[in-house]
């Protein structure tokens, strides 16, 4: 009779009377449930997973040494494809980050224009988090009908941009292109339908028992294991940590949701602010558990929503250009420069320093997801195998953003 | 037909026997083989419904239908891989043997009356214990494929189907115990008549047990909820994670004749196997299929046949739908299930029906009346073996006059169906 380890989820279930070998067991790269390449590696007794080691670096592509070789409106493609998921926030994040360095202000039109796309990629980002959930817990439906939903959104950016995936439309200066005629309407079309859509979200995971018996008290990581790791987004606001850069972020970043009403999704009291349309919190759940970092996903999507909304009201009322694009070499003060941004997964960082030159001389990025996934190894301590995807599902990563 | 080929062409019986057996087993190997290539194209299909696309639709016209057997000329056509460390005798044969338990447990499965491959009066034992041996080919494929993932996979399947044996069992000794016989022809037939003649609507606590079953009969196929055997976000594949070409479809087969069978199993337990809602045979013939001869007799039987097939089409199709709307447990949870939940449950529902039945409570046939043409007047004296000489249900005897008319409505004479199909 050994231990009964303490982070188990349901300790009471799992008994430890028969002492079998222990087994070391490679998930990853090529698995279906670590969103890409994650290598992880399980010290397993049985079905109870003692350790997990996740090793990085399988999608490495020296995105920040390419980035010392290019002036910063050459690297947006490049920064399209760390979180490719939510490509037009990386864009956002580079070239509010230059913009930052060159003092550039853009105008009225274009910031309105960057929450209409920033907030409209949460929403696409979100639902593939969401989608790629219910996959990892072994329910299919979802995926698809989140992929419906964003495969919308993604028509909407194609029309805008041209692109699907990587889209390179916000640039340093404002964006590539104004948005095209008619795509507020469709935008608003789009809005309209989808809002309903969410409840079919929470009909068909948020309250499904089993989807809660699988999440509720899994992965529990209380507020001050998700600071001292670094964790940020979603993540960190499921453990109930008020921070959302959007509102508590630099002012460079800031002033771009300035006069925008919006209220940052974090458990207070026991309530999610606007929780009251949606499903309550089941009483399984513990604050900090993959089932609040899953709902605090969910309600961020209705509340990109509400943005889209007000930001297409000022975008219409404002009058002036889109932000012409600067010179492909324009030249860069000497100086550097560090922004973090609100991105779908977290605080995205860019740090650049220039010597005057169009090259900068050093390019770096801060990754959300990197601190998001150094938490697995704790949180995933002496749990279940079955835990696992549920655990890595719900900080939602993606490979791209870790290794850049 | 057997007696036909000795009396007729003269054919030594030792030979009559052997092509009758080849002849039924080629039978039920189409039953399977052609299932499965219909329940994975309706899976398809039902999958894309729910998930809002539309399926196959190009392969063999508008709805796809032949897309399964391009699948399957696929698989044949693959190579078919061993890992290098793999137990070669043991990997090879790991999926014929979890074929054959499926394949084999069909042999018992009456799918009207007579028309079965072996009339065995321990069908329901026969069956249950058959289509529990699919564990074992499960076992040997994760043991000799030499993949830590394929052996979780064998792990989990034998705890699982294991487990949940004990309440499938318990949930299906119950119409056994209400009809008194194993034989699964005769549970059949006694619930003809009106819909309400059905084991599910017996009483409540037989109510209660079909739904039992279906959770315990979905588990021991390995069907989500409960497919943990074959999670592919967690085992990657599972058992059959280094199976591929024709061995992995054996698997598939195998999977998919469970489905059916369970189910056909449960159509004749509990929802009155080829007895429609309406005694609509014994309206048009005068009395039930088991009491007819020559053409009428195939007729009816045939009408017998599309309505089992589409009671157990219906319960695989709910399969289907539960698989492609719910989560998937976790083994902790999938073994709470059964020893928590589901096997105290049938206890308790067995307990139910057995004092329901000693305490002579009103069921589910007294609750229409019977029908003119009924299986009231259904030919033929009781013989033993269905209640008569039954020492188990001792109230069929002391409930006199109940008793005497649940003796009247049994069915036609049973064992001379089973010569019927013989001859």
């Amino acid at each position: 009779m050994s231990t009964i380890p303490e982070n188990t989820a349901n300790t009471e279930v799992i008994e430890f009377d028969v002492r079998t070998d222990e087994m070391l067991v490679n998930m990853g790269p090529q698995h279906p449930s670590t969103h890409g390449v994650l290598r992880l590696v399980l010290r397993t007794d049985g079905e109870v997973v003692s350790e997990v080691t996740p090793h990085l670096g399988y999608l490495h592509r020296c995105a920040e040494k390419i980035g010392e070789n290019l002036t910063p409106r050459q690297w947006i493609p490049y920064t399209d494809r760390m979180d490719y998921l939510a490509a037009m926030s990386m864009n956002l994040g580079w070239a509010l980050c230059t913009e930052k360095l060159m003092n550039l202000q853009v105008p009225e039109k274009a910031r309105h224009l960057r929450v209409i796309i920033a907030e409209m990629q949460r929403i696409a980002s979100h639902l593939v988090g969401m989608g790629a959930y219910g996959l990892d817990l072994g329910s299919f439906s979802p995926f698809l009908y989140a992929f419906r939903e964003r495969e919308k959104i993604l028509d909407l950016f194609e029309e805008a941009c041209g692109a699907r995936l990587t889209y390179s439309y916000l640039t340093v200066g404002g964006a590539t292109a104004d948005l095209p005629p008619g795509w507020l309407q469709k935008c608003e079309a789009f809005l309209d339908q989808f809002l309903p859509v969410i409840d079919e979200y929470h009909a068909l995971l948020t309250t499904n028992s089993i989807f809660i018996k699988r999440c509720a008290n899994i992965g529990v990581m209380p507020a001050d294991m998700a600071i001292s790791y670094g964790c940020s987004g979603a993540v960190l606001r499921g453990s109930g940590v008020d921070l959302d850069l959007r509102r508590d972020g630099e002012e460079w970043y800031t002033n771009m949701y300035d006069g925008y009403a919006f209220e940052v999704i974090v458990e207070k009291e026991g309530h999610y602010p606007n929780d009251h349309v949606y499903p309550p919190v089941p009483p399984e759940a513990v604050l900090g558990d993959c089932w609040h970092r899953f709902y605090v996903r969910m309600l961020e999507v209705r509340q990109a929503v509400d943005l889209v909304r007000q930001a297409i009201d000022r975008y219409s009322a404002a009058s002036g250009s889109y932000g012409e694009p600067v010179k492909l070499a324009e030249k860069l003060p000497a100086g550097e420069t560090y922004l973090e941004t609100e991105a779908p997964r977290g605080q995205m960082g860019f740090y650049i320093v220039s010597d005057g030159s169009p090259i900068p001389w050093r390019v770096r990025a801060r990754s959300s997801c990197f601190c998001n996934l150094s938490v697995t190894s704790e949180l995933c301590r002496n749990t279940l195998i079955a835990d696992i995807p549920a655990v890595v599902g719900s900080l939602d990563i993606v490979m791209g953003e870790i290794d850049r | 037909m057997s007696q036909f080929l000795i009396n007729q062409l003269g054919l030594y019986p030792l030979l009559v026997q052997a092509l009758m057996a080849m002849l039924t087993a080629s039978l039920i190997l189409g039953v399977i083989a052609g299932g499965s290539v219909v329940f994975i194209w309706m899976e398809r299909k039902v999958a894309g419904r729910i998930q809002d696309r539309l399926g196959p639709t190009r392969v063999g016209g508008k709805f796809g239908w032949l897309q399964t057997l391009a699948d399957g000329i696929k698989l044949l056509a693959k190579e078919d891989l061993r890992p290098e460390g793999a137990d070669a005798l043991l990997f090879r044969i790991a999926p014929y043997v979890a074929f054959c338990a499926s394949y084999g447990s069909f042999i018992a499965l009456p799918f009207a009356t007579g028309w079965v491959g072996l009339d065995i009066n321990v069908a329901v034992f026969f069956v249950v214990a058959v289509l529990g041996l699919e564990v074992f080919g499960v076992i040997l494929a994760g043991y000799a494929s030499a993949s830590k993932w394929s052996l979780f996979g064998a792990m989990r399947e034998a705890a699982q189907v294991i487990s949940y044996e004990v309440p499938l069992g318990l949930c299906v000794v119950i119409p056994v115990m209400i009809a008194g016989t194993m034989d699964l022809t005769k549970i059949a037939n006694l619930q003809a008549g009106w819909f309400t003649n059905w084991y599910l609507f017996h009483d409540p606590f037989a109510f209660i047990a079909f739904f039992v079953y279906y959770t315990c009969a979905l588990a021991s196929v390995n069907r989500a909820p409960f497919d943990l055997a074959e999670a592919e976000s967690e085992l990657v594949a599972g058992f059959h994670t280094e199976y591929s070409g024709l061995r992995w479809s054996f698997f598939f087969m195998a999977e998919y004749g469970s489905m059916f069978l369970v189910s056909a199993l449960g159509s004749i337990l509990f929802l009155g196997g080829w007895n429609g809602p309406i005694p609509l045979a014994e309206w048009v013939f005068g009395q039930h299929a088991s009491g007819l001869s020559g053409f009428a007799f195939v007729v009816a039987n045939l009408l017998g046949l599309t309505v089992f097939m589409s009671k157990a089409v219906l319960c695989v199709t709910v399969m289907m739908w539960i698989r492609w709307t719910f989560p998937r447990l976790r083994i902790d949870q999938v073994i709470t299930t059964c020893w928590k939940y589901c096997t105290p449950i049938s206890a308790v529902m067995f307990v139910g029906v057995i004092n329901w039945q000693l305490l002579g409570l009103p069921n589910g046939s007294d609750l229409l009346p019977h029908h003119q043409l009924g299986v009231r007047q259904l030919p033929g004296a009781v013989r033993e073996g269905a209640f008569g000489k039954n020492q188990l249900m001792p109230q069929a005897q002391s409930r006199d006059e109940k008793s005497a008319r649940h003796k009247e409505a049994l069915p036609a004479p049973l064992h001379a169906v089973s010569d019927r199909g013989e001859s």
